[in-house]
This record gives structure tokens, C-alpha cells and sequence, in this order.
């Protein structure tokens, strides 16, 4: 029946899973109950965190993965997806979130970094990997070391997309860049940008990363949703713009219609209608550096 | 006249199929996320994504009765994975919004959680040659096929591809790999198709 062996947790079926993701929202839940709420709302999939990134903002010090037994009762509660986070370095997080069957591992700058030097080695892993990233470089690294989906990073439980916007820009930037270079000025572009050499090429000839390109970050209406998308984010995460919001229900299902219908004014208009208040907020710019999540990494 | 099949575009990777129909000759893709994009596609795909997303997002659209009405006058569809189970009059275990338009009883995640994913070879007769390469992701799988669905590929003894008149699923993802094979005969079945007199 088969002429060749059936192989598991292949490449294809990796990044073919960020495939099904596209056009729609990830979002961030703390119990069972929300996660539930999300998928009422049409997420695509949950990410299973103890807190939001705007609550580990204001708690302070180390965030770490979060406890087995809560990811397992999340994953009991709904069908869709559920993703989770290890510290940026911390394989064995990473080992423990495979072990537990999460469908997708974030390597996130949301926690705080076990390792300032090196990130996983993601093709060790049966389970896929995303990875945040600020520019092109940063995103080909990330994939060179196995991530099958990146995410830019924007500036998370800020309720803020000016650093979502910023990332996007530059990843896309740098990827048009790439496209109108010559061949032979590559090799130079791959050592400026500190990217694989193949993985440059790849770029060069596509016009596009190599795995789906998501958007993170600061998204906290459906506006920012759409325009995430229009700007060629293939799919939104969000974080605490949900669940920090007056109506989360209606905000996730909102920010749901945003993420399909992102080119059409006349549906986002409807949609944003009557959505009470969206999350606290805060100036990226009062942020310290030394707070600031998105640099975390490298 | 390029004969026009419509990729329902409300969630998942409806750009994949696009790109495959496009490199059929005599085929032109069009994206649908209503019902007047809908009047202009003479067969419909539903693409890979998560079920009960794309359910939803068809109820909240008010596609379901529109696709319904087309598919019971003639319209083929095809659906992959999520939309193989979009596609089945009966899912195991849940209530979730469906369009029904298949006789089969079908298991979500039924090879297990994201780890388990995998190819493998899967032999279609009605495309001769070579097996296609079947990538299955959270992929699920036909338990029990109507009197009236024609089994088109098993895999391990399990039901994974599937034809009922102008309808065909499949649970693994031919827009995934350089095999534009099932989506010739799902274009060769628009092509043939009698007017659904839209």
C-alpha cells in the first residue's frame, strides 16, 4: 500500500500545521474558562499562560513556563490547538511542554530568558516551534535553528501596535531588500543581516520567509487586527487585548471577524462597534529599555 | 471561458489551493468570503484550517444555506481535512456547525494531537501511478462512509479519501505538496458539471 515508510513530525506536517492557522487569531488564556471562551469566540488556537504579559509586566520578576497541570486542563477544555511557552534557551521547559502533547511551543521573549546566548535547537523536537522576531535577520536565525512559524514581536501587554507595526515593517522591508538584490551581493547580505546563507537565497527567490509570518504584540482592537494583516501579518496573536478588555466575548469574536475580513472597511466598521473598553494601556516610549520585552533575544 | 472554482477564504490555507487551481490550465481561483463572491465560483473548496473556526465563521457570514442550496443543485465541492469534516453529515462527538453535504460519519484529531502528525504514501487508484504524498496534520478520518460514498484511498485501514457524486474530501493536504493530481479531478469534475443554475 505504502512504497515509503510513513515518517512523523516531518517539516511538512510542522509548518504545515502554521499553515492551518492562517487568517486566524491566537489568543493568550489563563484558565480553562477563557480558553472555552475563545473558542466560542473562533480562535484558532490558545495559548495556555499563568498570566498575561501585561499582568508578568506589573508582577515583576522571573517568568517561567507554566504549571503541566493547568496546560493538561486547557487542553482538556477545548479541541482547537493549544500552545504554550518556554524561556528563551530553556530546552528541557521545552522538553516537559512536548512530553505534556502541546500542539506548538513559543519560544518567547514574554518570559524571562534561561539562556542570553543561545536559543533552542528546534529541530531536535517533534512538536513545532514559533519564535518572535524584530527584523529579518532575527526571523531567518530563528528559522535556521527550526522554527516552523514566526511571529514578530511588537511590545507585548502594552495594548500598544506601534512596535508590532515597527517589527512588521522591517521584516517586510528587509524582505524586499533581499528580493532586488543582485545574486551576487547575497553572501554580503546574508553576513549583515547574521542569516543562513540558503536561507537568503530562499527569500531572495520567494519574496517571502520560508515558514507563515504571524503578527505579536500589542494588537488590542480589531482595527489593529486588520491592519496587522493588511501590512502581511497571515495571522494575529493576542495576548492580553482580550481578556484585560470590559467584554472579552465580544472583542475576541470581533478581533475573529477582523483577522477574515481585514480588507473590507465597511465589515470592520460594523464590527468595531459598541466594544466597551479595550485594555489598559501604555506608551512604549515610558517603557525603560531594561523592561522591555521585545529585546530580549537576539 | 476559464471555468471558475471559488477557495473558501475565512480561515486557513485557502491561499495554498488558490495557487494549486492557478497552475491547472483553463482554471481561475477566486477567493470567497460571501455570498457574491460565492455567485461567481462554479465549484467550491474548503480549505485546511481549524473546523469548528471556519464552522462559525460560515454561520456568522450566512454562507451555510447559500453553499447548501448551491452544492443540492450541482456545485461540487471538495473539502481537505478541516473542511473533510465540514463536509460530513456526522462528526464524532460534537455538535459543531457543519454543511453536512456528505453521507459519513467522521473522527476529529483521530491520528492524535500535533506530535503525531505525519506523510505517508497513500495510494489513490482513480489517479493512477505514483501514490501521493499525504501529509496529515491533527488529521481526521472517515469511520463510517454512506452506502452512496465511493472510498477513493485508505490509509492503515482507515478511510482518508473520499467521492459522492459531485463532492470529494480528503483528510490529508494535496495544496501542501507539488501534486496538483486531486485538484485535476476536482477541476475535471466543475468542468463536467451541468450548470447548478445559479
Amino acid at each position: 500500500m505504502s512504497d515509503y515508510e510513513t515518517q512523523k513530525a516531518t517539516w511538512a506536517t510542522k509548518v504545515g500545521h502554521a499553515e492551518m492557522l492562517k487568517g486566524g487569531v491566537i489568543m493568550d488564556v489563563v484558565t480553562p474558562e477563557h480558553a472555552v471562551i475563545a473558542e466560542e469566540a473562533g480562535a484558532v488556537a490558545v495559548m495556555a499562560l499563568e498570566r498575561v504579559p501585561s499582568d508578568i509586566r506589573a508582577n515583576g520578576g522571573v517568568a517561567r513556563m507554566s504549571d503541566p497541570k493547568m496546560i493538561k486542563e486547557i487542553m482538556a477544555a477545548v479541541s482547537i490547538p493549544v500552545m504554550a511557552k518556554a524561556r528563551i534557551g530553556h530546552f528541557v521547559e521545552a522538553q516537559i511542554l512536548e512530553a505534556i502533547g502541546v500542539d506548538f511551543v513559543d519560544e518567547s521573549e514574554v518570559l524571562t530568558p534561561a539562556d542570553e546566548q543561545f536559543h533552542i535547537d528546534k529541530h531536535a523536537f517533534k512538536v513545532p516551534f514559533v519564535c518572535g522576531c524584530r527584523d529579518l535577520g532575527e526571523a531567518l536565525r530563528r528559522i535556521g535553528e527550526g522554527a516552523a512559524m514566526i511571529r514578530t514581536k511588537g511590545e507585548a501587554g502594552t495594548g500598544n501596535v506601534v512596535e508590532a507595526v515597527r517589527h512588521l515593517r522591517t521584516v517586510m522591508g528587509g524582505i524586499r531588500r533581499l528580493q532586488s538584490l543582485p545574486v551576487e551581493e547575497l553572501m554580503t547580505a546574508a553576513k549583515e543581516l547574521g542569516a543562513p546563507y540558503d536561507l537568503v537565497v530562499d527569500v531572495h527567490k520567494t519574496g517571502r520567509l520560508p515558514v507563515p509570518n504571524f503578527s505579536a504584540g500589542g494588537v488590542a482592537t480589531p482595527a489593529d487586527a486588520a491592519l496587522m494583516r493588511q501590512l502581511g501579518a497571515e495571522a494575529i496573536f493576542v495576548g492580553s487585548g482580550i481578556f484585560k478588555s470590559s467584554d472579552p466575548a465580544e472583542r475576541a469574536r470581533a478581533i475573529v471577524a477582523a483577522c477574515t475580513y481585514f480588507d473590507k472597511p465597511d465589515k470592520l466598521a460594523e464590527v468595531s462597534a459598541g466594544l466597551g473598553e479595550a485594555m489598559f494601556s501604555l506608551d512604549v516610549r515610558k517603557i525603560d529599555e531594561a523592561d522591555r520585552m521585545a529585546s530580549r533575544g537576539w | 471561458m476559464p471555468v471558475r472554482i471559488g477557495v473558501l477564504s475565512l480561515q486557513g490555507d485557502y491561499l495554498a489551493h488558490a495557487a494549486m487551481l492557478r497552475q491547472l490550465p483553463g482554471i481561475d481561483a477566486c477567493l470567497v468570503r460571501d455570498a457574491g463572491e460565492l455567485g461567481r465560483a462554479q465549484g467550491l473548496i474548503i480549505p485546511g484550517g481549524e473546523s469548528t473556526t471556519i464552522g462559525k465563521l460560515l454561520d456568522r457570514a450566512g454562507l451555510m444555506e447559500p453553499i447548501q442550496q448551491r452544492a443540492r443543485g450541482g456545485m461540487p465541492v471538495y473539502g481537505t481535512c478541516a473542511g473533510l469534516i465540514l463536509m460530513a453529515q456526522r462528526i464524532e462527538g460534537t455538535e459543531q456547525h457543519r454543511l453536512g453535504l456528505m453521507d459519513m460519519l467522521v473522527a476529529r484529531n483521530a491520528f492524535g494531537r500535533q506530535i503525531d502528525s505525519f506523510e505517508a504514501a497513500i495510494t489513490v487508484p482513480l489517479l493512477g501511478g505514483e501514490p501521493v504524498r499525504g501529509v496529515f496534520i491533527r488529521a481526521p478520518y472517515v469511520v463510517e462512509a454512506g452506502l452512496g460514498v465511493e472510498v477513493l484511498a485508505r490509509y492503515d485501514d482507515r478511510i482518508v479519501a473520499v467521492r459522492q457524486g459531485v463532492f470529494m474530501a480528503s483528510a490529508f493536504h494535496p495544496e501542501l505538496t507539488n501534486d496538483v493530481r486531486m485538484h485535476r479531478l476536482f477541476a475535471d469534475t466543475v468542468r463536467s458539471a451541468p450548470s447548478d443554475g445559479r
